[in-house]
């Protein structure tokens, strides 16, 4: 935690080789970048993943390497790479790591070195998962929750290695997650730049702080369950493992409370939801207000709603418990805060609409993504509104209702706003703007494809069609016409699956032969699109740090030349006039 | 290349200060959760009847005198990082670093100290798998010693970089070493006091909980 004396002036200089400038890189926008493509590319891995279970839930036998124990394996592995290694580095280490220093004026993260080693932390937890696949028995299959005690029991894949490797590669996760989450939350509450106070930050900046916390609180719960797993399954302790029969033998554990695991793993279960969220909310409200070129609408009101969403989620856990049985008054009290927590929410989406309204709404890429993210969120959190209900939840639980549900608003949704982000954002890291033609298609290929595949399992999950099955053809009351909307489900979810790859070719190839995007493409007001250089260099601001004088959201300012006012401009009148702009950014400021 | 020209802009040792703490504080609240989690169920995990705790009257630590020395020691350590804390603050260099190094030897032996605890124990047969209790013990001494590694890097970065800090930054290394220490101790008495005590107790505290 200490600063070396030479750290400091290292700082003041740019790092000079290949080596210190791309690999053992202390810059923020470089580890934003190594966390990105990481991410990215284990995201890859579970969208394979995806698909060839579904080939076995369309064309069930199809594919020979997909056998039950496979299944349960990809399914594991998927839906853990997707919640955590995908969406929480990404959003997280990726965005938080590029945007902050940028959005709050720092020349960069407050601890680097730690940030660094945060990197290379994930990056390990990363091989250790992947790992898995390869040791004896493979990957474990006890799905992401891994509840014991069939996680640790003979029987469920991957019981002698991989749930090892899966816990530990957690761990490791945890402790990247936290030595990142310490320079988020420092660099928001130490390094602003002058001028730069809370309310002004961008929403961006405020959903990346607040689930920074919930990240710094949640994720200990998992460490917890985790170590204690370990701990079962290694040292034969029996903190979660009941007495019980195991292929006719006796098992030398007695006494513990599976239902604790429970508690625990939803304990960081569901702020994970929206540590997956939250920065999606912010990110997606700038966006929607910088291309309808409007401010957004209720700002405090956002500011408020991100915290209080944030301080709920550590109380409605238990709503994915329904079915392992409590008292009806926890029950009652978990599907109450489940409920007012809809609130705050809905609130959200009622001010991206008002934001919306009567805009100048350009349809951008990121545009198209940010509205599909509002209808797709919409959908999914309506859904939760069912769920959330005790009685209700019961005969869905456990059903395609669930997988549709958490797909559509922790799946789709965020995944949306990861695409809307990077194309919005892609300018001021390369220089250069992605394929718009190629951009559309990704676009409309990826919405309509998401909602053909994930709306109608909503029906298959009222038919009761139960998830986590291997195989659907024996069940007598799923008639054939589920079986053949899965085998469309699959069609197209294979097709959009590869469809991704055009997102893929549009990022590298935009990186060589992308239109010049100039400093501020979309004529925003925030400060990482006032940097002197672009994409900005070490230090961000390497003269002289700006000095910020309104809020991020100064677009369409009745009586303003531009329809943009950019954060760094003065409310002196004499000032006024962009062109005029003190503080030394003649490049930042648009023509 | 450029290296910044305006290096009135870097930050100030305050500065430097303000950040530090606070990135200590936030490593302290997660630090906190966990071992509150960990508290919690070991809680839970204790109302089941098969808990007995390794300070039943004919358990090993029935008489928990090992604890009190092992925990002695931390304090110790606390306590010289403490004075090292003053110290370097007074610019007394010298001193600090001494202090900072028996605060180090205080700590190994509280590390040891658990270690042999450790091998006392399970030499008696009293394994981790033998008893909830006994897991939770191991288990949370273990999670805690981890923690105290964690300070004794810092520890030894502080020490080994020393000469090339400036007095204020040197101050605010020891000072965060120290506020580690305390809190750790901290942490260490809370469960010293939870893993010796009577199901009893813990069926008083969850009822006083409401449970
Ligand atoms: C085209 C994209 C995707 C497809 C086709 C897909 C498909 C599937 C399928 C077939 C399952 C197994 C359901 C079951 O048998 O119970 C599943 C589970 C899951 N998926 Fe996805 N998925 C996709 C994207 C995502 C994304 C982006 C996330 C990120 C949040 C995600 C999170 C999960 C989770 C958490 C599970 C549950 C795993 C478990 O039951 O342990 N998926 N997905
Ligand atoms: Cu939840």
């Amino acid at each position: 935690m200490a600063y070396a004396e030479d750290a400091e002036l290292e700082e003041l200089h740019e790092p000079h080789s290949f080596w210190t400038k791309y690999i053992w890189s202390q810059d923020h926008k470089v580890i934003a970048i190594q966390y990105s493509l990481t991410a990215i590319f284990v995201g890859l891995i579970a969208l394979v993943l995806s698909g060839l279970m579904r080939m076995q839930i369309g064309f069930p036998g199809s594919l020979e390497t997909v056998d039950p124990t496979a299944y349960y394996q990809y399914m594991t592995m998927h839906g853990m790479i997707m919640v955590i290694y995908l969406l929480t580095a990404l959003f997280l280490g990726g965005f938080g790591n590029y945007l902050i220093p940028l959005m709050v004026g720092a020349r960069d993260m407050v601890f680097p070195f730690v940030n660094m080693l945060s990197y290379w932390a994930y990056l390990l937890s990363v091989i250790i998962l992947l790992a898995s696949f390869f040791v004896p028995g493979g990957a474990t299959g006890a799905g992401w929750t891994l509840y014991p005690p069939q996680a640790i029991t003979p029987g469920t894949p991957g019981t002698d290695w991989g749930i090892v490797l899966m816990l530990v590669s957690l761990a490791v996760f945890i402790v990247a997650a936290t030595m990142g989450g310490l320079n988020y939350v420092t660099t928001v509450l130490q390094a602003r730049t002058h001028g730069m106070t809370l309310f002004r930050m961008p929403l961006s900046v405020w959903g990346i702080f607040v689930a920074t916390i919930l990240a710094l609180l949640a994720f200990p719960a998992l460490f917890v369950s985790a170590v204690m797993m370990l701990f079962d399954k290694l040292l034969g302790t029996s903190f979660f493992m009941p007495e019980m029969m195991s292929l006719g033998q006796q098992l030398d554990h007695k006494g513990g409370s599976p239902i604790l695991f429970q508690h625990l793993f939803w304990f960081f279960g569901h702020p994970e939801v929206y540590i997956v969220a939250l920065p999606a909310f912010g990110l997606v409200s700038d966006l929607i207000s910088t291309h309808s070129r409007k401010n957004i609408f209720g700002y405090r009101m956002m500011v408020w709603a991100i915290v209080a969403i944030g301080g709920l989620s550590f109380i409605v856990w238990a709503h994915h418990m329904y079915v392992s049985g409590m008292n009806p008054y926890f029950g009652f009290f978990f599907a109450t805060t489940t409920l007012i927590i809809a609130v705050p929410t809905a609130l959200k989406v009622y001010n991206w609409l008002l934001t919306l309204w009567r805009g100048d709404i350009h349809m951008t890429v990121p545009m198209l993504f940010s509205l599909a993210f509002i209808m797709t969120f919409l959908v999914g959190g309506l859904t939760g509104l069912f769920l959330g209900n005790v009685i209700v939840d019961i005969p869905l639980s456990d059903t395609y209702f669930v997988v549709a549900h958490f797909h559509m608003v922790m799946g789709v949704a965020p995944i949306l706003v990861v695409f809307g982000a990077i194309y919005h954002w892609y300018p001021k890291i390369t220089g250069r703007m992605m394929n718009d033609t190629i951009g559309k298609w990704h676009f409309w290929i990826t919405f309509i494809g998401t909602y053909l595949i994930y709306f109608p399992m909503h029906y298959l999950g009222i038919q009761g069609m139960p998830r986590r099955y291997f195989s659907y053809e024996e069940i007598e009351f799923i008639p054939q016409s589920a079986h053949d909307l899965n085998t469309f489900i699959t069609v197209t979810a294979i097709f959009v699956g590869v469809a991704q790859l055009l997102f893929v070719f549009n990022m590298f190839h935009s990186l060589f032969y992308g239109r010049e995007a100039g400093p501020n493409p979309w004529r925003a007001t925030s400060l990482e699109w006032q940097t002197p250089q672009t994409p900005p260099v070490h230090g961000n601001w390497p003269q002289k740090l700006p000095v910020v004088y309104r809020w991020a959201y100064d677009y369409s300012v009745p009586g303003m030349e531009e329809d943009y006012t950019p954060q760094t401009v003065p409310d002196d009148p004499a000032h006024e006039s962009i062109q005029h702009d003190e503080a030394g950014n003649p490049d930042g400021a648009p023509a | 290349m450029s290296s910044y020209s305006v290096s009135a802009e870097r930050p100030d040792y305050q500065t430097l200060n303000r950040r530090a703490k606070t990135g200590l504080r936030f490593l302290l609240a997660a630090i906190t959760s966990l071992f509150f989690l960990f508290i919690l169920a070991l809680m839970i995990r204790a109302q089941f009847n098969d808990w007995e705790s390794l300070s039943a009257p004919w358990n090993p630590l029935a008489n928990p005198a090992p604890l009190w020395v092992n925990t002695l020691m931390l304090a110790l350590g606390s306590a010289s990082m403490q004075w090292a804390r003053v110290a370097a603050r007074k610019h007394h260099r010298e001193l600090a670093l001494q202090v900072m190094l028996l605060a180090g030897f205080f700590t190994l032996a509280f590390l040891v100290g658990q270690v042999w605890l450790w091998r006392q124990l399970s030499a008696l047969g009293f394994y981790a798998s033998a008893n909830p209790a006994n897991g939770f013990f191991y288990m949370l001494t273990g999670v805690h010693a981890v923690h105290m590694l964690g300070g004794l890097i810092g520890w030894s970065k502080t020490l080994l970089s020393a000469k090339r800090y400036a007095n204020e930054k040197f101050s605010t290394a020891v000072e965060l070493c120290a506020i580690y220490w305390h809190y750790l101790l901290g942490i260490w008495l809370v469960l010293f006091a939870l893993l010796v005590c009577e199901p009893e107790t813990f069926a008083a505290i969850a009822s006083f909980c409401g449970f």
